[in-house]
C-alpha cells in the first residue's frame, strides 16, 4: 500500500495536509482519537459559522430582497448535504464498501431519465400541470423499481466483484445520461423550452416550491433512519452477520434502499447530479469518526457536507467569484478521489 | 517439412481467396449504405434529378452530401482502428480513446485555443489537441503500467474517471470563459455541420490508419509486455510511441472536426473478435469496414428519427454504445 502512494503522485494530493510526514501523521492520530462528541462540536460551529456568513456577508442594498434569496439557497445546499451524506453513508453500509455512492450507480442520471422520459410521453403541459408530489412519487416509485432490480442483482447473482459493479454503474450513468439528452433532443422545441428548469437545476438555480416538499422528505426518511442507527452498525458487518444476530437483512435492505432512493431524488431535484459529493464527505467523514457508529457518523457525515457545500459556494462566489462552477469543483476533486480509492485498493 | 509447408500452402490460399472476396462483399455494402445515405435529408436530393444535372441539387449533393458521406466514412474507420490499437496497446478489450481519457484531453487542448488564440486557424487548432490528447494517454498508459495487468475491468474504469476528472477541468474552464456551448460542439459527435472545404483535414485520420494497419501486429507484441517484445526484436519504446502518436492523433483530428464518436472504438473491435475471433491480420480491415458502416447506420438514424430535425450522431452512439458495453462486459462473465 506504501509502495501504491508514493508511486502515484496526483493520485495522493488529497492525502496532502503538510510538509512535514510526522507532523502528519501526529495530525492524523489526534483527530482519530478526538472523541466524536468534540468532532461534532467543533463541525457544528463551523457549519453555524459559514451559513452566518452566507446569510450576512456584505449584505447591502435592497435587504428584503436579497436575504430571503439568500436563506432559500442556504436552505437548499442545507438539505442536499443531508440528503446525500445519508444517503452516501447508507448505500455503503448496505453495500459493504467505501467506494460505491448512489450516483456513482447511476441513482441520479436515473432520477434525470425517469423525469425525461415522464415530459416525454406525457408531454410538457401534463408535466407542469401535474401536482408535484405526485409527479415525485412516480419517479420515485420507479427509482426503487430500478434499485431493487439492482440489489438483486448485486446480492443474488454470482458476482461479487466490485470492479464489475463499478463499471456497470459507471456506464448505466452514461446510458441514462444519453438516453435522457436523446429524449430532450427528440422533443418539440416548444415544449423542451417549458421543461428546461427541470432539466437544469443547479446551486444557483434552485425551485423554491420544492423545497417545502423536499424538506418534510429529508425529515422523515432521517428520523427513521435514525431509530434504525443501531441496526445499521449490524448491517455494516456484512450480510452473515446480520442475520446471525437476528436482522431481517432483506427487508432492512430494501428499506434502506427505498430511503436512498427518496433522499437522491430529493437532491438531484434541487440541485442537479453531483456525482462525487456524497463519497468526498462520507470518505471525509470515516477519518473524522472514532468508531464505525452510525449514531455518530450520521451527523458527522451531515456536518462536512453542509460545511463544504455553503464553505465552497461562498468561496467561489465571494472570493474567486464564480458561482455555478461548485459541482465541477466537486466533479474535480471528487474524482481525483475515487481514483486514488480505486488504486490503494487494487495495489494493495 | 517442404512437403508439409507445400501441402498447408493450397488451402491457405483458398481461404484467403475466400476471405478477400467477403471484404470485398462487405466493402460493396458498405459503399451501397453510404451510396444510399446521400438521398437522405431534409433538401430534396433524387437520383432522377441529379442525373438531370438539376443545378441546385448538384450544389447540395456535392457541397453537402458527398463530403458528409466520405467524413462519416473516415471517422468511423479511423475511430474502430484507433480503439483496436488502443486495445491491443493495453491488452485489454475494454478500452478505447473515449474511456482512457484521450477524447477528453483533447477537447481540453481545443478549449485552451480556443480561449488564448481564438483566431488560430483549424490546422492549430488541431495541432494542440494532438498535443493534449498524446499527454493525457500517456498519462493513463503511465498509470497502466503500475496496474496489475489481469485486472480487466478496473483498467476501463480508471481510464473512464480520469477522462472525467479532465473533462471537470476542462468544464470548469469553459463556464469560466463561457465557451460551455462551444464545447458541446466538440464532446458530441455531429456530421450535419460537414461541408465542403471544412471537412478535408480528416483525411489525416487515413494516412494515419493506413500506418496503423500496417503496423497492427507489432501492437500486439507490444501488448505482451516490454520483455517479451525485446526478446522478438522488436524496439518496445518505439513501438508503443507510434501507437500513442496514432491514436493520439486519430482522436484530436476527429473531435477537432466532426466531435466524439464515444463507444465505437470499444464496440467495434469487440464485435469483429466475436465474429472473426482474434486472428489480428484478419481483424484489421474487418474493423475498419465495420467501424464505417456502424457510424454510417448511426448517422441515418440520427436524420430520420426526428425529421426534419437532426439528433447528432454523437447521441446516438451514446445510446447504442454504452448498451452494446454493457452487453460485452455481462456476457465476458457468465460466459
Amino acid at each position: 500500500m506504501r509502495e501504491g502512494t508514493t508511486l502515484l503522485p496526483p493520485a495522493k494530493k488529497p492525502d496532502v495536509k503538510g510538509p512535514a510526514v510526522g507532523a502528519k501523521l501526529k495530525i492524523k492520530a489526534a483527530i482519530r482519537n478526538a472523541s466524536p462528541r468534540l468532532v461534532v462540536g467543533v463541525l457544528l460551529a463551523a457549519a453555524a459559522a459559514v451559513v452566518c456568513l452566507f446569510l450576512f456577508f456584505e449584505l447591502k442594498g435592497n435587504i428584503g430582497y436579497i436575504l430571503p434569496r439568500r436563506a432559500i439557497k442556504v436552505a437548499a445546499m442545507l438539505l442536499v448535504a443531508v440528503a446525500v451524506g445519508v444517503s452516501t453513508l447508507l448505500f455503503q453500509t448496505v453495500t459493504a464498501n467505501r467506494i460505491l455512492t448512489p450516483s456513482i450507480m447511476g441513482f441520479d442520471s436515473l432520477y434525470i431519465l425517469v423525469q425525461t422520459a415522464m415530459a416525454f410521453t406525457l408531454g410538457a403541459a401534463a408535466v407542469v400541470a401535474a401536482p408535484p408530489t405526485l409527479q415525485f412519487g412516480v419517479e420515485v416509485l420507479l427509482m426503487v423499481a430500478f434499485s431493487a432490480l439492482l440489489y438483486r442483482w448485486m446480492f443474488t447473482g454470482a458476482t461479487r466483484s466490485l470492479h464489475l459493479l463499478l463499471l456497470v454503474g459507471v456506464i448505466l450513468g452514461s446510458l441514462f445520461r444519453g438516453l435522457s439528452s436523446l429524449l430532450q433532443r427528440l422533443m418539440e422545441p416548444s415544449e423542451f423550452i417549458i421543461l428546461q428548469d427541470l432539466f437544469f437545476a443547479s446551486f444557483n438555480n434552485v425551485d423554491p416550491a420544492l423545497l417545502g416538499v423536499s424538506a418534510v422528505i429529508v425529515a422523515v426518511v432521517c428520523a427513521v433512519v435514525w431509530r434504525a442507527r443501531h441496526t445499521l452498525d449490524v448491517l455494516a458487518l456484512g450480510r452473515d452477520v446480520a442475520i446471525n444476530v437476528g436482522v431481517d437483512h432483506r427487508k432492512v435492505v430494501m428499506r434502506v434502499l427505498l430511503g436512498c432512493s427518496l433522499l437522491v431524488a430529493v437532491s438531484t431535484a434541487l440541485v442537479g447530479p453531483v456525482t462525487f459529493f456524497g463519497l468526498l464527505v462520507v470518505s471525509l467523514g470515516y477519518q473524522l469518526c472514532r468508531g464505525f457508529s452510525h449514531a455518530w457518523l450520521l451527523p458527522i457525515v451531515v456536518l462536512i457536507g453542509a460545511v463544504a457545500l455553503v464553505g465552497g459556494q461562498l468561496l467561489l462566489e465571494k472570493v474567486f467569484g464564480f458561482g455555478t462552477a461548485l459541482s465541477v469543483v466537486i466533479e474535480f476533486a471528487g474524482g481525483i478521489l475515487f481514483l486514488y480509492l480505486l488504486l490503494k485498493g487494487s495495489l494493495k | 517439412m517442404t512437403t508439409t509447408a507445400v501441402r498447408s500452402h493450397a488451402p491457405a490460399t483458398r481461404s484467403q481467396a475466400r476471405q478477400y472476396a467477403g471484404l470485398a462483399a462487405a466493402a460493396g455494402a458498405v459503399l451501397a449504405i453510404a451510396a444510399g445515405s446521400m438521398f437522405v435529408g431534409v433538401s430534396d436530393v433524387s437520383l432522377p434529378a441529379l442525373l438531370a444535372a438539376d443545378p441546385a441539387t448538384v450544389e447540395v449533393f456535392w457541397i453537402s452530401r458527398v463530403p458528409r458521406t466520405l467524413a462519416v466514412l473516415l471517422a468511423g474507420m479511423a475511430v474502430a482502428v484507433a480503439g483496436l490499437i488502443m486495445q491491443l496497446m493495453a491488452r485489454n478489450r475494454f478500452v478505447e480513446p473515449s474511456t482512457v481519457g484521450t477524447v477528453e484531453s483533447a477537447t481540453l487542448g481545443i478549449l485552451v485555443v480556443t480561449v488564448f488564440a481564438p483566431q488560430a486557424p483549424v490546422l492549430v487548432k488541431m495541432l494542440v489537441a494532438s498535443a493534449f490528447a498524446l499527454l493525457g494517454t500517456a498519462l493513463f498508459l503511465a498509470i497502466l503500467r503500475r496496474l496489475p495487468a489481469r485486472n480487466t475491468l478496473l483498467i476501463p474504469l480508471v481510464g473512464i474517471m480520469l477522462g472525467g476528472v479532465v473533462a471537470a477541468v476542462t468544464t470548469f474552464f469553459a463556464y469560466r470563459y463561457d465557451l460551455l456551448q462551444t464545447l458541446s460542439n466538440w464532446m458530441i459527435g455531429d456530421f450535419s455541420g460537414v461541408l465542403r472545404g471544412r471537412y478535408e483535414l480528416l483525411w489525416i485520420v487515413a494516412v494515419l490508419m493506413l500506418l496503423g494497419l500496417l503496423a497492427a501486429d507489432r501492437f500486439t507484441v507490444a501488448g505482451m509486455g516490454q520483455d517479451f517484445t525485446t526478446n522478438l526484436g522488436l524496439n518496445y519504446a518505439r513501438t508503443m510511441r507510434l501507437g500513442l502518436v496514432i491514436v493520439s492523433l486519430i482522436s484530436a483530428v476527429v473531435v477537432t472536426t466532426v466531435g466524439a464518436v464515444p463507444f465505437l472504438g470499444l464496440v467495434v473491435p469487440n464485435i469483429v473478435s466475436l465474429i472473426f475471433g482474434d486472428n489480428l491480420r484478419r481483424a484489421v480491415p474487418w474493423t475498419a469496414l465495420f467501424g464505417a458502416a456502424f457510424v454510417l447506420v448511426c448517422d441515418i438514424i440520427g436524420r430520420t428519427i426526428r425529421y426534419p430535425y437532426e439528433v447528432p450522431v454523437g447521441m446516438v452512439m451514446s445510446v447504442l454504445g454504452a448498451i452494446l458495453f454493457l452487453a460485452l462486459i455481462l456476457r465476458k462473465r457468465n460466459a
